[in-house]
């Protein structure tokens, strides 16, 4: 069968190239090439010290060691009875304890004026950076606000907003009031080119105001995702302002940072334990929240 | 009939007006609460007063940006750049057995799974500043230590969506592969590479273009990049080098953005 | 030549699926099992190319055991025998082209599966069967962008390009409309015909198993319990098979014996 097959198919053509999403596999190969060379380049930009990376490696087990068991700062007083009996009557709470509660009520509290606020203000930012409701030049004042927030990490304007002002837990607030816009307005400005604008006319027909189209017309169609996206900010929000206090902006960030200074890794390890717990609970109510609302 | 509606519209009303309820008590709790965590963070009022005065004398002083000085930024820049795409690259590569692992239909056992999904988890919920003042300690400060921060952070995010994505292969297309009696390498090459092919450089790059952001930070700690640049020119108040720096940082963070779009919307 | 003798699948989850079920397939024909939800078909049909395990019994190919085979002797097995399938089991992003060739795996290493690199033969012998399925003209296409009876034929040219020694389908036209159910139908028997190869197609549809089989074969509850041609399936061999599981499962034991016993064509005559 294999002999006469060959004659049966003969005038097909025999030859087949896997099609490329490419505009033709010159273009395929060229962009590999180029891929390739960029990696490579910035694998040999960097120099990775080998002896380095197996020497620090190495002394991972070492940190690890010195970070075992995570001091809390939160000790259990044991007392021993007469009969032996090792009873516990009260617990020792020191002062590592009481910055580390401190440090995480002001980051909570930071998260929360700052979701608060960041909202507020990405509100008319979102309309701004709607390009069905806005004339173009405001619209693309709207789009360079939502960019420059998100292109500039919170981080980078908290150091900023420290060393030129220096107020701490507010400083936070404003670096995470400033990267609110990046994310909420640009996903609600979203929405709002979605909407339908049948509402929107059949408001403007009665007479409305500019104003009051906004709040019968558009805000009923984007209020649930605005609720949704508050909270899920709020829980991004969290997470940052962990950290802001690394360059001094408030939060328990700063209570790490100082712990690193000092060696005092077992209190380090107690700190990120607390971030990791923290963020995580702050991820579930959010899911919880957002559950609830939609 | 009639009774029929005056209850149903009735209960309309009581729902309406739970719904009403709720939404004050929601309104009232979120306000207070608000409250709370502002007396809690006890800010002087005499700096809110002075805030926007502040605020112009800081722009003025940063204006004109410093071009003189932009060629010396040029360096910590590229490095910055340098760190996102080895950090992305080592990350990928760490990442693709903890998605195998982390995926319900490619892990080996229970064990295996819970493994997998632990790994993700760790490395999502530290940030990328605590990996980074970590590996500082152990690498010393540097573009190593950034570029480690950089992937042990990415590995959970670049693992858990791969994963997700690797849980959603049909699996009939690889019995049918298996059927006509292709090996296992050649099910894989044929059947799994290109469903999660195109995903998987999606996820890549857009980790990458987040990475560039993380890297102009991760120096505030040591960990390289423009970052240390940043902190030098804050701390001497050089607000004019400032404002180059944060003007380059822009550029490239936009440009990164913009190119990681155009990527994820070629590959399907 | 297909001699299946006395095959018997339990799954772990203690579903008895097959209860010895012994057939053979021959020449060119065309043979359809029908048969209730449950019984067993989907079961039967995978077990022929182990694509899943059965538990006892024997399956020979030309005179080969397919059971108990290695790996190695398994996929070169599975190289004679072409599966189609309901969901059509394309991969959705490659093209129309890399669809079908993937019938030609099984000849191929892992490297040139990779680079997609198949003999000049393979290719000719694709593109003519896209021809022959209608399709000419489609090789480029990604398969997500083809309708769902476009879809079956590509793969149908799938398992033609392997050169089978049978063909085996599972269910062709339950994701098709009445009318490419059809065309799907009329393309298998030719094909049957024209590779000189038996087709063994699970089927729901009595009327489509009527029109295009030459030989129809009655599964109910992990039995076989009718065997002969269309001609032979009136309303009471319908009844029987159909009957089967609905009885079967208020009572598991005893009335595929009765049922038998009162219709003299079923399984214990035709044998
Ligand atoms: N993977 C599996 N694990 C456990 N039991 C299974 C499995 N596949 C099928 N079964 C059981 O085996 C029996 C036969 O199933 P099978 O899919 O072969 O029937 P079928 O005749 O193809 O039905 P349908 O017409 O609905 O496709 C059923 O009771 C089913 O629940
Ligand atoms: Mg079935």
């Amino acid at each position: 069968m294999s002999a006469t097959s060959d004659d049966r198919y003969a005038e097909y053509d025999g030859q087949w190239k896997r099609p490329t999403v490419f505009r033709s596999h010159t273009v395929k190969y060229a962009v590999y090439a180029v891929v390739l060379l960029f990696v490579a380049w910035n694998v040999w930009a960097v120099r990775l010290p080998l002896d380095r990376i197996v020497q620090g490696f190495g002394s991972a087990g070492v940190l690890v060691g010195n970070m075992f068991p995570p001091d809390f700062g939160v000790s259990i007083v044991v007392r021993t009875t007469e009969f032996g009996v090792p009873v516990p009557v009260g617990t020792n709470v020191s002062d590592g304890a009481v910055r580390l509660w401190d440090g995480m009520v002001e980051t909570i509290a930071m998260s929360i004026v700052a979701t608060v606020v960041g909202v507020i203000i990405s509100i008319p930012i979102a309309v701004m950076a709607a390009e069905n409701l806005v004339p173009k030049p405001v619209y693309i004042i709207g789009r360079t606000i939502v960019s420059v927030s998100r292109a500039l990490h919170e981080l980078v304007v908290g150091i900023i907003v420290v060393v030129g002002f220096g107020f701490g837990a507010l400083a936070g607030v404003v670096a995470l009031v400033w990267a609110t816009p990046g994310f909420l307005a640009k996903l609600i400005a979203e929405d709002l080119e979605d909407i339908d604008p049948a509402q929107i006319d059949a408001i403007r027909s009665t007479g409305a105001s500019p104003l009051q189209v906004m709040l019968f017309g558009v805000a009923p169609q984007v209020m649930p995702r605005l609720i949704g996206l508050t909270i899920y900010r709020w829980d991004i929000n969290v997470r940052a302002a962990t950290i802001l206090g690394v360059v001094g902006a408030g939060g328990i960030g700063n209570v790490l940072v100082r712990s690193f200074d000092r060696y005092d890794y077992q209190y380090s390890l107690a700190i990120i334990l607390a971030i990791i717990a923290v963020v995580l609970v702050g991820e579930a109510v959010s899911a919880i929240a957002r559950r609830r609302v939609q | 009939m009639a009774t029929d509606i005056a209850t149903r519209s009735g209960d309309w009303e009581r729902f309406d007006r739970r719904k009403k309820l709720l939404r004050y008590f929601g309104l009232l709790g979120t306000l207070i609460v608000t409250l709370a965590s502002w007396q809690a963070l006890g800010v002087r009022y005499t700096y809110l007063e002075t805030a926007p005065e502040m605020t112009f004398n800081l722009f003025q002083r940063m204006y004109p940006p410093d071009t003189a000085y932009a060629p010396e930024i040029v360096a910590p820049m590229i490095a910055t750049v340098n760190i996102a795409v080895v950090g992305t690259m080592v990350a990928i590569l760490m990442a693709i057995p903890v998605a195998y692992l982390g995926a319900r239909n490619t892990t080996p056992n229970r064990y295996t799974y819970s493994l997998g999904k632990f790994l993700i988890v760790a490395s999502r919920s530290v940030h990328v500043i605590i990996w980074a003042l970590i590996f500082v300690i152990l690498f010393g400060t540097g573009t190593l230590a950034g570029i480690l921060s950089v992937a042990f952070r990415s590995i959970g995010f670049l693992a858990k969506l791969l994963s997700e994505e690797i849980e959603e292969i049909d699996e009939t297309a690889l019995e049918a592969i298996q059927a006509t009696g292709a090996g296992r390498l050649e099910t894989m090459m044929y059947g799994v590479v290109p469903q999660v092919k195109p995903a998987f450089i999606g996820i890549s790059v857009y980790r990458w273009d987040i990475n560039v952001r993380e890297a102009t930070i991760i120096g505030f700690v040591g960990a390289g990049g423009i970052g240390m640049e940043l902190q030098t020119r804050i701390n001497f108040f050089d607000w004019n080098g400032v404002l180059t720096i944060l003007i380059a940082i822009l550029l490239v963070v936009m440009f990164s953005e913009l190119f990681s779009a155009y990527v994820r919307k070629k590959v399907r | 030549m297909l001699s299946v003798e006395n095959l018997e699948k339990t799954y772990s989850s203690g579903d008895e699926a097959l209860k010895g079920v012994s057939m053979e397939v021959s020449g060119n024909e065309v043979v359809a099992i029908i048969g209730p939800s449950g019984a067993g078909k989907s079961t039967f049909i995978r077990c022929i190319n182990q694509l899943t395990e059965p538990t006892s019994g024997s399956i020979e190919l030309d005179g080969v055991d397919l059971t108990g085979l290695s790996d190695g002797e398994l996929r070169d097995q599975r190289r004679n025998m072409g599966m189609i399938f309901q969901e059509y089991g394309l991969v959705e992003r490659l093209s129309v082209m890399e669809n079908v060739l993937a019938g030609r795996l099984g000849y191929l290493s892992a490297w040139n599966a990779f680079r997609r690199d198949f003999p000049e033969e393979d290719v000719r012998h694709a593109r003519a069967t896209l021809d022959r399925v209608g399709l000419g003209g489609h090789d480029d296409n990604r398969a997500d962008e083809l309708s769902g009876g476009q879809r079956q034929r590509v793969g149908i040219a799938r398992a033609v390009v392997q050169r089978p020694k049978i063909l085996l389908v599972d269910e062709p036209t339950s994701s098709l409309d009445p009318e490419t159910s059809r065309a799907v139908m009329q393309l298998l028997t030719e094909i049957a015909a024209d590779e000189d190869i038996p087709v063994l197609i699970n089927i729901h549809e009595v009327e489509l198993a009527l029109e295009y089989a030459d030989r129809v074969v009655g599964l109910a509850d992990g039995r076989l319990v009718f065997e002969g041609s269309p001609s032979d399936l009136d309303e009471n061999a319908r009844d029987t098979i159909y009957r089967a599981t609905a009885e079967s499962s208020s009572d598991p034991d005893g009335d595929a014996e009765g049922s038998n016993g009162t219709d003299p064509r079923m399984i214990t005559e035709s044998r």
